[in-house]
């Protein structure tokens, strides 16, 4: 994992206590551009901890986050925001009294003389939505609350594509959806990245992360046991070291 | 397709980069994918009619369902009484609307954010008396400037109930029941302060205010202004519709846009010719009265703040999502203290509207029985308790099937109980039709 460019997030040893819990203790992990990153654990392996951090909820006790090679300290959700960090949580944060294109823009409209300019705000939105290849939406002027589960995810994934992210964290996006859903919210995972967006997918749906991951961390009790490109893992090997941190398979080596 | 992702927006303009197979390779069968925005594409009359039905049964209920109900509570009022449609009566029931209608469009503010405010009453009617006061003898202020003072001292009010909610986190039902009781005392030393209060009535002094109400327009003034309103109405929205229909931009068909326009202006022509039939009794009274276009400004003025400005915007999406709204970077606690300070700033405006009517403003004045018809006329037109919908538009409707029920009870010789029952009935119809259609629009349509 070592390239000429550094990656577009490192964390070296960080570590979080909560009290008594060491959450996180000396977590090494990278997440390069273009790639996605599925982060696996148990519950309570501190996946989300993690992402937190990442997000700037939480800044770590010890240890160092860097940003494109450079360190970096996110005080704040907007920090870590300004640095081109979406997550996306499960509840997805969207309005339902708004429209698509509105949601997209929620807290960055774009305005003329002091108005809110709608023309400009929906030709962006429907090049974005586009270039996702999200066409199942009869008008992108209906209201969010009328849209399937796999829709707002995909309006979620798109309002961070519009802001620019580098980065975009999904939390469990495929938790509760169906087939069909799923498998175009994982299209849209594998279509983010190819644009050259880092994703760091956290989920407990090991067909989902197979599916799309080009690389696999596994957490374990706040330890990063593994990370490594998807391809050297199976699924067993991925199963024994979320329950027991390692793994005797070892086709990783 | 690989650096959209840094500027999205440059590409607005142009759709080349755009492949031309624009089909995903996803499991998504073939059928189900229909082409992005097809009201745009294939805009027809119908295809836009069952696209709006569709929305009101998704809970998004348009103003058609309360108008239809108000013309048959009109019918029936007529078959009832022959005083009900006469030019004296209609106009009259205008003018008993307004107050109440400025009053729901004040309630609007908090009822989009999912609040409410019950002090609205009283704080309308301490600014208003502040007013009056300070135009009457012995300050003599111009009405203007009192009436500055006045207004500002309901945004100021509104603001301080705003800040508390929001900073201290206690409920608006709590903090503003707790203004309804403190303002009518505060109300009450507004009229003790004031030397030119007479027995707890504050008349009104000044001619202007006064005519708000009992003043009309010349008739011909009155048709001039409703040609005026709705050419301007009409070359804003044909024009607007057309420029984003050119720019491929969702629209409305034309035709709706015409008719649209021809509606408001049919509305408008029987308005003015109503008004302008002489309604006197010994000397001729006849034409607009000037308080329809000032409630018309003001409706204009916050249909425009909320459906055209960020403010606006951020007080829908607060309402809905107070959490997706503060994870997009929304001051939550400022918009939701500016919203009741235009919340408290209408119910001024309002609470001037009555007291010109009436002439005066007295310690009478029953702030809260008025709260609950101006939370009854926002919910009777089609604004949701639950937060998030909501247009002015809304109150207006719901005002005037208020006052219209009224009015023809108390033609028919009702009593004010049969009319505080009637009023009830049909607020509960009102919401019982709301929340049927939202529990509907949010399990059924997909």
């Amino acid at each position: 994992m070592t390239e000429g460019a550094p990656p577009l997030l490192e964390l070296r040893g960080v570590s979080k206590v909560f009290g008594a819990v060491r959450a996180l203790s000396g977590v090494n992990f990278t997440v390069p551009a273009g790639k996605v990153t599925a982060l696996a654990g148990d519950n309570g392996a501190g996946k989300s901890v993690l992402i937190k951090t990442v997000s700037g909820l939480w800044e770590p006790a010890e240890g160092q986050i860097l940003w494109e090679g450079h360190p970096v300290h996110f005080h704040n959700p907007k920090d870590a925001e300004g640095h081109g960090i979406t997550t996306i949580y499960q509840d997805l944060a969207l309005c339902d009294n708004l429209d698509i294109v509105q949601n997209m823009f929620l807290g960055h409209e774009r305005r003329r003389h002091g108005l809110l300019d709608e023309s400009t705000m929906e030709l962006a939105a429907r090049q974005t939505l586009a270039d996702l290849h999200v066409t199942t939406v009869r008008s992108i002027r209906q209201p969010v609350a009328s849209l399937s589960g796999g829709q707002r995810q995909s309006v979620a994934v798109a309002k961070a594509v519009m802001q620019a992210a580098k980065l975009v964290i999904m939390d469990e996006p495929t938790a509760a959806l169906g087939v069909a859903q799923t498998q175009m919210v994982l299209e849209l995972i594998k279509r983010l990245s190819s644009q050259g967006a880092a994703v760091i997918l956290i989920s407990h749906n090991l067909n989902d992360v197979f599916e799309v991951a080009d690389i696999i961390a596994v957490l374990y009790l706040g330890q990063l046991v593994v990370e490594g490109p998807a391809s050297e893992f199976d699924r067993q090997v991925i199963v024994d070291y979320m329950t027991t941190g390692q793994s005797s398979r070892a086709a990783a080596g | 397709m690989t650096d959209t992702i840094d500027d999205p927006v440059a590409s607005g303009e142009s759709p080349d980069g755009q492949p031309a197979d624009a089909t995903p390779a996803s499991a998504i069968a073939p059928d189900q994918l229909v082409v992005l925005a097809p009201d745009v594409l294939a805009g027809s009359l119908s295809d836009y009619l069952r696209a709006w039905w569709k929305r009101i049964r998704g809970g998004e209920s348009g103003a058609l369902p309360i108008i239809i109900g108000l013309i048959v509570i009109c019918i029936f009022f007529e078959v009832q009484s022959s005083a009900f449609l006469t030019a004296t009566n209609i106009v009259n029931l205008f003018v008993q609307a307004t107050f109440i209608i400025l009053l729901g469009m004040a309630e609007l503010y908090a009822l989009i954010l999912s609040e409410i405010d019950l002090s609205v009453g009283f704080v309308g009617a301490v600014g208003a008396a502040i007013a009056m006061a300070l135009m009457g003898s012995p300050q003599n202020w111009p009405w203007w400037a009192a009436l500055i003072v006045g207004m500002a001292a309901c945004a100021v009010i509104g603001a301080l109930q705003g800040t508390i909610i929001t900073r201290l986190k206690i409920p608006s039902f709590v903090v503003t029941l707790a203004g309804l009781l403190g303002w009518q005392g505060v109300l009450i030393y507004v009229f003790d302060v004031d030397k030119g209060a007479v027995g707890g009535v504050i008349t009104v002094s000044n001619s202007v205010i006064d005519d708000l109400v009992s003043g009309s327009m010349t008739p011909a003034a009155g048709w001039i202004l409703l040609v005026v309103v709705v050419g301007l109405f009409a070359l804003t929205s044909i024009l607007r519709t057309s420029r984003r229909r050119a720019r491929g931009l969702s629209a409305p068909p034309l035709s709706i846009t015409l008719l649209t326009v021809g509606a408001t202006g049919v509305a408008g022509v029987v308005l003015v010719y109503v008004c302008n039939l002489n309604r006197g009794v010994l000397v001729p009274v006849e034409g607009v009265p000037w308080v329809i276009p000032v409630v018309l400004v003001i409706l204009v003025a916050q249909s425009f703040l909320l459906s055209r400005t960020r403010l606006g915007r951020y007080i829908y999406a607060i309402g809905a999502s107070p959490e997706a709204a503060r994870r997009a970077g929304i001051k939550v606690a400022r918009i939701r203290t500016i919203a009741f300070a235009l919340c408290s700033f209408t119910a001024g405006l309002a609470a001037v509207v009555y007291a010109s009517r009436l002439g005066s403003i007295s310690v009478g004045f029953d702030g809260g029985t008025y709260v609950l018809y101006a939370v009854a006329a926002a919910v009777i037109g089609g604004a949701s308790l639950f937060g998030g919908h909501g247009k002015p538009i809304h109150p207006l409707l719901g005002g005037l099937v208020i006052a219209t029920l009224t009015n023809g009870l108390a033609l028919l010789n009702i009593s004010t109980a049969g009319t505080d029952i009637a009023t009830a009935v049909v607020l509960i119809v009102a919401v019982a039709v709301d929340s049927t259609l939202r529990r509907r629009g949010r399990s059924g349509a997909a």
